[in-house]
């Protein structure tokens, strides 16, 4: 039996998906700039039937790209032209939700938000909250560790997840951690976390729930320049206070959110520093003396208390939405996720504002501050010969000067598609070497979303300049 | 025993060799090893890098957990999953083979959460970097994670850059003591659900008590301390406000409870399995505690407990997935699964292909 008619004896023709204009939503993700067409899209609804898959997979040795919501800002999940896409947003049971342990078992298809809904009557909730939250699934925050902005205080997807259920490239499924916080041996949960769909595919995870914090203060402050705004953090993190979270956006990053959302930003600010509180009543209310003396002392040109809760959603919407409300800027645009020691936080904005210049395009910034997580948004229109290239030389520069700082070229969106050039500068051969022969433990004929994470031989076509090897094969094309 | 300063000749020294036993300062020993160790990683000690703006610290594996809480308290911060055996010497590098975090993990994390960079050797000799320097990465595979609780099996961990976090300015410990054990459960799943970031509960199923610690700022802790107390007068027998409760967390820290030359077990759980738990350990162990808000059961064996039975039968009988934490004994008690032995076998090879660092299980 070929491939598809094995495929075709498991999924009716809804659920295998051949047809060109079927493929097309397929095609990418939140990296839009590529797009390549799959043999192929497979729409399981059970955990058997990924199983299933990935053995005929397995059997015939075809890639596979397994997919959520596809938000990927990396390119993480962009389809291989010789291989199928699975999409698992049909597999979005929570399992089991449970108090007393404090644990969520889903499966990958569940979307981020959905998490903290379901648990919120226990006055629980998921502590990673990426932007994309809203719709971003499970499967994929575990596939890339997602962040969010209150990384600092809790840590990436991968400090939330306890243990999982998963089919390996190879068709062996197996479970790794279990439900409780500690583990007995080599952390398989942690490895997989992050691993950018590398060794198989997750099909459950048990995840760790919180008590959703007593209080919050959140707190919105304009500044007439960025360093202020990097100031303000430097002097919050010397004081001892652990904020929740601390985030800076810049005049183009604010005009954005405020276009989307309307979010009372400051109109006059350079730039915006939100830091927010949260904690028992009382050590909140401490905190927030010191929070206060400190900002006072940092020069604001104004200062925005969230009085109650719709106002602190209020402040967080500007933020998370500034992504997507870039697109009101630009036509196209490059979401960057490079990090620098904090304490290089100010130098960081000054040099990428002069790459910035030397490449004639804008860039927004937004940032995770309390951990040094720089977002550059560089905005360029892809219909103008040449911009996109520029952007892309803008994004690489931006790159080599994490790397050089000390950082690192991705802090939550992952290597991915985009990203790849630039692992041999972050790590050695051997290191990039032992990183490949990982993968095979788990996935010996490499077909789990293969082309993402590592350079390929010693291509010089996978810089991010110029046409990429799939669009000079007419394979891939860029919208 | 070859005791090496520096990350080369560690390297060299596994490269050369054919069979690997390293060891820190021994406070764990023998773990699981049937051999005596050969390469000694007490020399390779020292503060790297500590950037207290950037709340992180890189270490020589060999250096001792006291001296990075020390180096860490001059400026304010710890390393807040309370890695145990400090005053007993333990170093960074064994910390993280045995996969060790002690009662305030159950706030911000474990060590898995907090150790961001890894250095180690292979069984090629090749040094090798996991993570990095930085509180926030995503770029390469997270080897820090997947070596911790790795028993020095897939390599020599030889460095280390852990994220710390600020220091509570103070701390109030409550001694919670119940009628019945069910009762010290319930109140202990009541606490995990409140609002009051608790950063450690211990529970002692023997004596059915609770040890609660609540950390932030003095007046912060003063204003909330009347209402928590007041919250267990309907549930707890007796509630006791420690004064002098680090000299308490210290002993925890150190195991303190377990009685000399017995071996120390651990076994993940959850608050909601330990009656089941306790009827299956009862009967084997006196001396037990569950830590981390009912994580982790930590129990002992005396050596004639065991006298008929190895704990790989005694543990496999009563489908505990345990592990030895310190003790005179040479089981290897992981993994559990057939397909997961094949797993591991495959990746053990990647780490280690000329198995210098496999050890023989006496008891197979």
């Amino acid at each position: 039996m070929t491939f598809f008619e094995e495929l075709s004896k498991i999924f009716p023709v809804d659920r295998l998906l051949t047809d060109k204009e079927m493929l097309s939503p397929y095609e990418s993700d939140g990296l839009t700039a590529f797009a390549v067409t799959p043999r192929g899209v497979v729409i399981p609804e059970t955990q058997e039937e990924v199983i299933e898959v990935v053995k005929i997979c397995a059997q015939h040795k075809v890639p596979f790209v397994s997919r959520g919501s596809g938000t990927s800002l990396s390119g993480g999940t962009l389809p291989v032209e010789n291989g199928i896409v699975i999409a698992l947003n049909r597999l979005n049971r929570i399992v089991e939700l449970d108090p007393k342990r404090r644990v969520a078992v889903v499966e990958p298809g569940v979307i981020n938000l959905d998490v903290t809904k379901a648990a919120q009557p226990h006055g629980l909730h998921f502590a990673p909250d990426p932007s994309s939250q809203i719709i971003c699934t499970i499967g994929g925050n575990i596939a890339f560790n997602s962040g969010g902005a209150h990384c600092l205080k809790y840590g990436m997807t991968a400090n939330h997840v306890l243990g999982m259920k998963v089919v390996l490239a190879t068709g062996e499924v197996v479970e790794f951690g279990g439900d409780s916080l500690e583990n007995n041996g080599p952390d398989y949960h942690g490895l997989f976390c992050g691993s950018e769909g590398l060794f198989g595919v997750v099909l459950e995870s048990t995840l760790r729930l919180l008590p959703k914090a007593e209080k919050f203060h959140t707190v919105l402050v304009g500044y007439d320049s960025t360093e202020k705004a990097g100031d303000a953090v430097s002097a919050i993190v010397a004081s001892g206070i652990l904020p929740g979270a601390m985030e800076i956006m810049d005049r183009l990053a604010i005009d954005a959110a405020e276009a989307a959302v309307d979010a009372g930003y400051p109109k006059d600010a350079k730039s915006v520093l939100i830091v927010e509180l949260e904690g028992p009543t009382e050590q909140v209310e401490s905190e927030r003396k010191e929070l206060d003396k400190i900002l006072e002392a940092s020069g604001p040109l104004e200062l925005q208390v969230a009085k109650d809760a719709a106002a602190r959603l209020k402040i967080w919407k500007g933020r998370k939405s500034a992504f997507s409300a870039v697109g009101r800027l630009s036509p196209d645009f490059i979401v960057q996720d490079g990090v620098v020691p904090r304490k290089r936080l100010g130098e960081a904005l000054r040099r990428i504002e002069e790459i910035s210049q030397k490449h004639g395009l804008r860039v927004a910034n937004v940032f995770h501050a309390g951990d040094g997580n720089l977002h550059p948004l560089i905005l360029y229109d892809g219909t103008v010969e040449g911009e996109l290239e520029r952007g892309e030389a803008l994004a690489g520069e931006i790159l080599e000067m994490c790397i050089e700082m000390g950082g690192s070229i991705t802090g939550e969106h992952g290597v991915g598609m985009e990203k790849r050039a630039y692992l041999p500068k972050m790590f050695s051969d051997l290191d990039i070497e032992f990183l490949m022969e990982t993968r095979k433990a788990f996935d010996p004929d490499q077909i789990a979303n293969p082309g993402k994470m590592f350079p390929e031989g010693q291509a010089p076509s996978l810089t991010l300049y110029g046409l990429h090897p799939l669009e000079k094969k007419g394979i891939a094309s860029r919208h | 025993m070859f005791a090496p300063s520096k990350i080369e000749d560690v390297a060299e020294f596994v490269g050369d060799s054919d069979h690997v036993v390293h060891i820190g300062n021994g406070t764990k020993f023998p773990l699981d090893s049937p051999s005596p160790p050969n390469l000694s990683l007490s020399g390779l000690s020292g503060i790297v890098e500590y950037e207290p703006s950037e709340y992180t610290i890189t270490a020589l594996a060999g250096t001792p957990l006291k001296e990075i809480n020390e180096a860490l308290l001059e400026h304010n911060q710890y390393l807040p999953f309370d890695p145990p055996l400090v005053e007993a010497g333990a170093t960074l590098g064994g910390t993280i083979a045995c996969g060790l975090s002690g009662p305030g993990r159950i706030r911000y994390g474990g060590l898995r959460d907090f150790l961001i960079g890894v250095r180690f050797v292979d069984g090629n000799g090749h040094v090798l970097q996991g993570g990095g320097k930085v509180v926030k990465n995503a770029a390469g595979f997270d080897y820090p994670k997947f070596l911790c609780g790795s028993k020095g099996r897939l390599g020599v961990i030889v460095e280390t850059t852990f994220k710390v976090f600020p220091r509570p300015m103070d701390s109030r410990t409550l001694l919670l003591s119940f009628k019945t054990l069910d009762e010290a459960l319930n109140a202990l799943i009541d606490v995990t659900l409140t609002t009051w970031d608790p950063d450690a509960i211990e529970l002692d199923p023997i004596n059915k008590q609770i040890l609660l610690r609540l950390c932030g700022n003095t007046d912060a802790l003063n204003a909330r301390m009347p209402a928590i107390q007041k919250y267990f007068s309907k549930t707890a027998s007796n509630i006791q406000l420690l004064i002098h409760a680090e000299e308490i967390w210290r002993g925890l820290n150190e195991y303190a409870w377990r009685p000399r030359n017995s071996t120390l077990v651990k076994i993940p759980t959850t608050p909601t399995a330990i009656p089941s738990m306790e009827a299956k350990l009862a009967h084997i162990s006196e001396h037990r505690r569950y830590s981390m808000a009912g994580n982790l059961a930590l129990i002992t064996l005396s050596h004639s407990d065991k006298a008929s039975t190895s704990d790989v039968e005694l543990f496999g009988n009563l489908s505990l997935n345990a592990d030895h934490v310190i003790g005179p004994t040479l089981a290897n008690l992981l993994p559990h699964t057939a397909l997961e032995a094949a797993i591991h076998d495959r990746i053990e090879l990647t780490f280690d292909p000329h198995q210098k660092f496999h050890s023989v299980d006496p008891g197979q």
